[in-house]
């Protein structure tokens, strides 16, 4: 039903996936001393920026993005304006919603932001190419009968067990095991990254195995 | 203290100082117990430690007395309890008041140099007070702790110098104190004090060698006195003697000793071996492994030194070194196991507290049935499990013996449970055979999606948290992070099912799924609003309480909060002025917070004695409380001329203000009746909430009950209709019929029951450092915004037509609400450790200390579970808040007969009572449910972890208070709901009464 979608998303994952390895592989070559837990932040960013990257350019040459009412120059730099803005909205936001659940206010400001960064970049970022700057589009998306296409579907997926993960991630924080994956904020960024990866291969084969019942009203 | 320095460094051969270890619990009984017996402590001694009984075990004073040593005592009067007419003369000072620093301390410094002097006595105890109470009052670096220390270095140094040839001064700490000086605890800084050895003539051959202990644990002590005063050693003490205090060759050199080391040492290996047979011969508790090896050990020793003695050669030093290593491997054998367990109790235990939560889940979810069916039978399974229990007695008596009451009792439990549990699942089929519909609602929780339910989920993860040493200990924050995430979960399940915003702004929702919303966009968006207004309020709260935590020994990078010490203990001004800024204000706005509700809904109108009590004794109340703390935070020495008025004022306003509360809680107990009734309409006075005159009309052929029916609606629709328009009252005067006005009638179960809360919460923080006043006053935040997000979600909920059925209140809410008591037990300074209770509590307006204990226990115990009680109490408001925000026309599907605008608040419970009181059933059997959990899963961590490293100083004392708060929230929820129905009695009668006055 939704074969097509479906082919084009699992390979969109794919690239995503393979980026985030070679986010992770490639600095170790280059930089000397790197690892995902003494360069904690130096990962994070390299994670972030990777899936942004790659993100955007596969989702704008998808074109999946909503379809723009005007095609004036001055309104796609007010759109992409936009965006920037909601991006660096949403990384204020996280960093807010991480410190409320419990981080450090101070001590370790810039990995707790490092952290909203990774986070935005893995949900926000997903939000903002699929369904543009339009905060309404995302509060809808997030019920059950707001998904429109087989996109938001997979955002609703990706996104819940991004969340999901960060939020288990910090179980292990309070146990005595002394680890390094312990320390702030390294638990929770793991756990974000395992579960946006889990939901980009979940998403596919789920909507694979249900494409029978889902039913989008516009599309 | 220089005076041990400086008597060690001049005179090596008369003196020795060493570190001295106590075993914990390291409280003063314990110690006393320790040091007289020699034995090693039993963990649950310790909650006698205030009803300290005499010691029946065999001890120093008892052989003292017995050879006929006169033993002269002065200072804690512990030790008069502990050992009642053991003494040759006694002069004990009362010791539980620590804000008394000067008391015990001076009166032994009255009496102890002219004993001394005298010869009446041969054993001398003198217990000083002083700086444990100065630790417990100003923490160790206070400046009065310098001044006691300084006052203690000067006894020390006269004594020396009053001391004669034959005597043997020992000072010693019985425990230590931690940073903020208490101790109980097992952390280093409480178990270690300091022994401190002097003798007027050389003791010792000179200063301390190589192969001396490096630390002298406290039972050491025992058998050294003893031997040294030539006594027998208490029968079960493990101690060693102190070989330095001996001579090593003969009692030729020494005048103190008649014994030589090994003669000592040889002594004191027969006594530990016999204790250590006889015991394990007693209790199997010793692995007989090691039993064994002991065994073995002790014979070889006993062969050797006796083939010694006999050929009378002097024995090598090795032997003397085997003896000791015996003694301390039986030392260290004794400490490893002297907990002892009954695994089948145990498991017993656990299994009927299983049957329990079951049964309480069972309940809550078959609360309907349970109340239609009013004979459920329960007293046949009373009589049953009544008569169980006497035949397990009889039984018992007849093979054994003996009765066992805990074994009856458990008999009991168990066959009440099961009966029941039979009994349920039987009416369980019995209703599904009936009406097949119910079937698959009812069975709809053994799913694994309902079992996968964020509520539940959150509920599990607090179980298995139970069971981890590191989650307890930062119980304070991962209940926290429980609660906010939980809390998340209501606006984002609304958010799901396209609750949380208008339907009409929905262009993808198909329109067929919705039943004609009769709500406006309006009403849904202010709603959404409320809801997330108030989830920022508890989220902000939330955060702002992990400001007032308390930290545990564990947590060694924590500080603990500055608001828990006492104002006295703060030393600059300033600040001190500011924290009494913050606490006064934070009690004026808790007040007025409270009267702006009871205001808002019309309660505060008629004079009975609860309104009376919101309008008077809560302000008095909180101004009581006021002056408490100005008066108790004024510096000791700061008012000279008015230090009388203030020691009476310490003791006379908070006792007024106990007076107060008790009169507060007993008149709305008595009044609970807040709605304030007109019979002639005033429309000149009528205020928002006024209500216009419903008429009624006298139909004569109608029973007053039916008239009653009748009444009630009208009441209310008439009510309704003055808040649409205000001109309904008008139009109602002119008809000039017989007419009632009820002013707050649609809060009239919640509002005495939240002025219940609020004065018991005033009560409560009465006992509470001053600072806690902040964190009581997030408490109420934290409640109400916790009951705004419930109402909100059910109004969303109905405005949108998914109907959630009668009053029930939903699982998210009641765990929400069990997670914030705890949530707030460590956000008022508590923590589940016996060194962090706030022993203040119990001097609360009875500065000069207690007779009795049942006060001062009450009193602690009040202190210690403010928050459950408060939790507990307030728990049936949720069952309210619904109604009490109930937005107009919301149930507009439900209620058929009385058309749209039928928002008649509370009084809806009334017109359906069978509702009404399966809703109460169910909510207070799922919070009791999930407290019950909660107990359950600690006593499993304390049963499955028994031989665990922690569990002495985690898992034991978590059980310990979550078992007790268990108790607590269970007498305080009985509390909350016998006075909801308290209030449905009075309304009932009020509503009699009315009919007939309107009628006439």
């Amino acid at each position: 039903m939704w074969d097509h979608e479906i082919r084009a998303m699992a390979s969109t994952h794919a690239i995503i996936a393979a980026s985030m390895l070679m986010a992770t592989v490639v600095p170790a070559a280059l930089v000397p001393g790197f690892s995902v837990y003494g360069t904690h932040l130096l990962w994070i960013y390299s994670v972030s920026g990777a899936v942004a990257a790659v993100s955007v350019a596969i989702f704008w040459l998808l074109g999946i993005s909503p379809p723009t009412r005007k095609h004036t120059l001055g309104y796609k730099l007010s759109r992409l304006f936009r965006s920037c803005l909601y991006f660096f909205l949403s990384c204020m936001f996280f960093h807010i919603v991480v410190v409320l659940y419990g981080a450090p206010l101070i001590d370790s400001a810039l990995e707790t932001f490092s952290l909203a960064v990774l986070l935005s970049s893995l949900t926000t970022l997903r939000c903002l190419c699929v369904l543009g700057p339009n905060v309404q589009a995302w509060i809808r998306v997030f019920s059950r009968h707001g998904a429109m296409s087989v996109w938001d579907t997979c955002l609703q997926i990706t996104v819940a067990l991004t969340v999901l993960g960060a939020w288990m991630g910090a179980f292990p924080i309070p146990l005595d095991w002394n680890r390094p994956w312990q320390v702030w904020p390294i638990s929770c960024s793991l756990g974000a990254v395992f579960g946006y990866l889990s939901g980009l291969v979940v998403a596919p084969t789920w909507i694979h195995y249900h494409r029978k019942q889902l039913t989008y009203k516009c599309k | 203290m220089p005076a041990f320095e400086e008597t060690c460094s001049s005179r090596p051969a008369q003196c020795r100082l060493y570190p001295f270890r106590a075993d914990p619990p390291t409280t003063t009984m314990q110690r006393i117990k320790g040091l007289t017996t020699g034995s090693l402590p039993t963990f649950v001694d310790m909650g006698s430690n205030f009803a300290s009984r005499a010691i029946s075990d065999d001890n120093l004073i008892h052989q003292f007395g017995q050879v006929g040593k006169r033993v002269v005592f002065m200072g804690d009067d512990t030790w008069e309890s502990l050992f009642p007419k053991k003494f040759y003369r006694s002069l004990p000072f009362p010791s539980f008041n620590v804000h008394d620093l000067h008391t015990v301390d001076d009166g032994i410094l009255q009496n102890l140099y002219t004993t001394m002097v005298g010869d009446e006595w041969d054993v001398l105890v003198a217990h000083f007070l002083g700086v444990d109470h100065c630790g417990h009052r100003f923490g160790p670096d206070h400046p009065a702790m310098a001044d006691k220390l300084i006052q203690m270095d000067g006894v020390i140094r006269s004594v020396i110098n009053h001391i004669e040839n034959d005597t043997l001064l020992v000072v010693m700490g019985d425990h230590g104190m931690t940073e903020t000086g208490d101790h109980g605890g097992e952390s280093q800084k409480e178990t270690d004090a300091t022994l401190f050895l002097y003798s007027a003539i050389p003791l010792f051959p000179g200063p301390p060698s190589q192969d001396e202990p490096d630390v002298v644990p406290q039972i050491n002590l025992v058998p050294t006195l003893a031997l040294l005063l030539g006594v027998p050693i208490p029968y079960s003490s493990v101690g060693q003697v102190l070989l330095p205090l001996f001579p090593e060759f003969g009692p030729a050199q020494g005048a103190v000793a008649g014994l030589s080391q090994l003669e000592a040492l040889w002594i004191n290996t027969k006594q530990v071996s016999r204790f250590l047979v006889t015991y394990s011969a007693l209790a199997k508790d010793i692995p007989s492994e090691s039993l064994a090896v002991l065994q073995h050990q002790y014979e070889n020793l006993s062969s050797e030194y006796l083939t010694f003695t006999r050929e009378g050669r002097s024995p090598p030093r090795e032997l003397s070194l085997a003896l000791q290593a015996y003694l301390t491997s039986v030392q260290d054998v004794c400490r490893a196991t002297w907990a002892r367990f009954n695994p089948l109790k145990m498991a017993a235990g656990l299994i009927i507290l299983a049957l329990a939560c079951l049964m309480c889940f069972t309940v809550s979810e078959m609360s309907s049935v349970l109340v239609r069916e009013n004979n459920f039978r329960l007293r046949a399974t009373v009589v049953v499990a009544l008569l169980v229990g006497v035949c397990v007695a009889a039984g018992q008596l007849l093979s054994w013996g003996y009765v066992e009451l805990a074994w009856c009792m458990a008999a009991t439990a168990f066959t009440s449970e099961l009966f029941f549990l039979c009994q349920a699942l039987q009416s369980k089929t019995s209703t599904g055979v009936k009406n097949e519909a119910k079937a698959p609602k009812s069975a709809s929780w053994r799913t694994p999606r309902y079992l996968l339910s964020p509520p539940l989920v959150v509920t599990l993860l607090r179980f298995a948290s139970m069971l981890s040493n590191s989650y307890v200990i930062t119980e304070g924050q991962v209940v926290t992070f429980l609660l906010r995430s939980l809390a998340l979960y209501i606006p984002l399940r609304l958010n799901w099912d396209g609750l949380l915003l208008p339907a009409n702004q929905d262009p993808s929702k198909p329109a067929s799924l919705l039943p004609s919303p009769a709500s406006p966009p309006s009403t849904v968006r202010k709603e959404s609003s409320t809801l997330v207004a108030f989830f920022a309020l508890l989220v902000g709260s939330l955060y702002l309480s992990l400001f007032f935590h308390g930290c545990r020994e564990e947590q060694h990078a924590c500080q603990p909060s500055p608001f828990l010490s006492s104002l006295a203990r703060v030393k600059d001004n300033q600040l001190k002025n500011i924290f009494y800024v913050l606490s006064v204000s934070s009690l004026a706005v808790w007040t007025y917070l409270l009267r702006k509700c009871l205001q808002h809904y019309g309660n505060l109108n008629s004079s009975g004695g609860t309104v009376f009590t919101a309008r008077w004794i809560l302000p008095l109340l909180s101004v009581c409380l006021g002056l408490h703390w100005a008066v108790s935070a004024s510096p000791e020495n700061s008012f000279r001329n008015l230090s009388e008025l203030i020691k009476l004022a310490q003791i006379f306003i908070p006792r007024a203000a106990y007076c107060l509360l008790g009169l507060g809680l007993a008149l709305i107990w008595l009044d609970p009746l807040t709605v304030f009734v007109k019979t002639r309409p005033a429309s000149g006075t009528l205020k928002n909430l006024s209500v216009p005159p419903p008429r009624y009309r006298a139909s004569t052929g109608i029973s007053p009950q039916a008239e009653l029916h009748h009444l009630i609606p009208q009441i209310y629709q008439r009510m309704r209709r003055s808040l649409d328009d205000g001109e309904t009252s008008g139009a109602s005067e002119v008809d000039n019929r017989p007419a009632v006005e009820a002013y707050g009638l649609g809060t009239v179960y919640s509002a005495p029951l939240l002025l219940f809360c609020g004065l018991l919460g005033l009560g409560l923080l009465h006992l509470h450092p001053e600072g806690m006043a902040l964190s009581f006053l997030l408490l109420l935040f934290e409640m109400g915004a916790l009951l705004h997000i419930h109402a909100s979600s059910t109004t969303l909920c109905d405005l949108r037509g998914v109907y959630s059925g009668g009053f029930n209140v939903p699982w998210t809410p009641v765990v929400l609400w069990s997670l914030a008591a705890t949530q707030f037990f460590h956000a008022t300074g508590h923590l589940p450790t016996f060194s962090s209770i706030q022993w203040e509590a119990a001097f609360v307006g009875f500065p000069g200390g207690h007779t009795g204990t049942f006060l001062p226990a009450s009193l602690v115990t009040l202190n210690t579970f403010a928050s459950h009680i408060l939790f507990a109490v307030g728990c049936p408001l949720l069952l309210f808040w619904p109604l009490v925000c109930e937005v107009r026309g919301s149930r507009a599907g439900k209620a058929s007969g009385e058309g749209g605008e039928d928002a008649v608040m509370e009084m809806r419970l009334r017109e359906k009572p069978q509702l009404f009181s399966s809703a109460l059933l169910q909510l207070s059997a799922r919070y009791l449910f999930i407290l019950g959990l909660q107990v359950f899963a600690s006593v499993c961590a304390a049963a499955i972890l028994r031989r665990h490293l922690m569990v002495w100083c985690v898992f034991a004392p978590k059980f310990m208070f979550e078992a007790s708060g268990f108790l607590v929230s269970c007498v305080s929820l009985l509390l909350g709901v016998s006075l909801v129905l308290r209030v449905d009695v009075a309304v009932g009668h009020w509503f009699k009464r009315l009919v007939p006055d309107v009628s006439r």
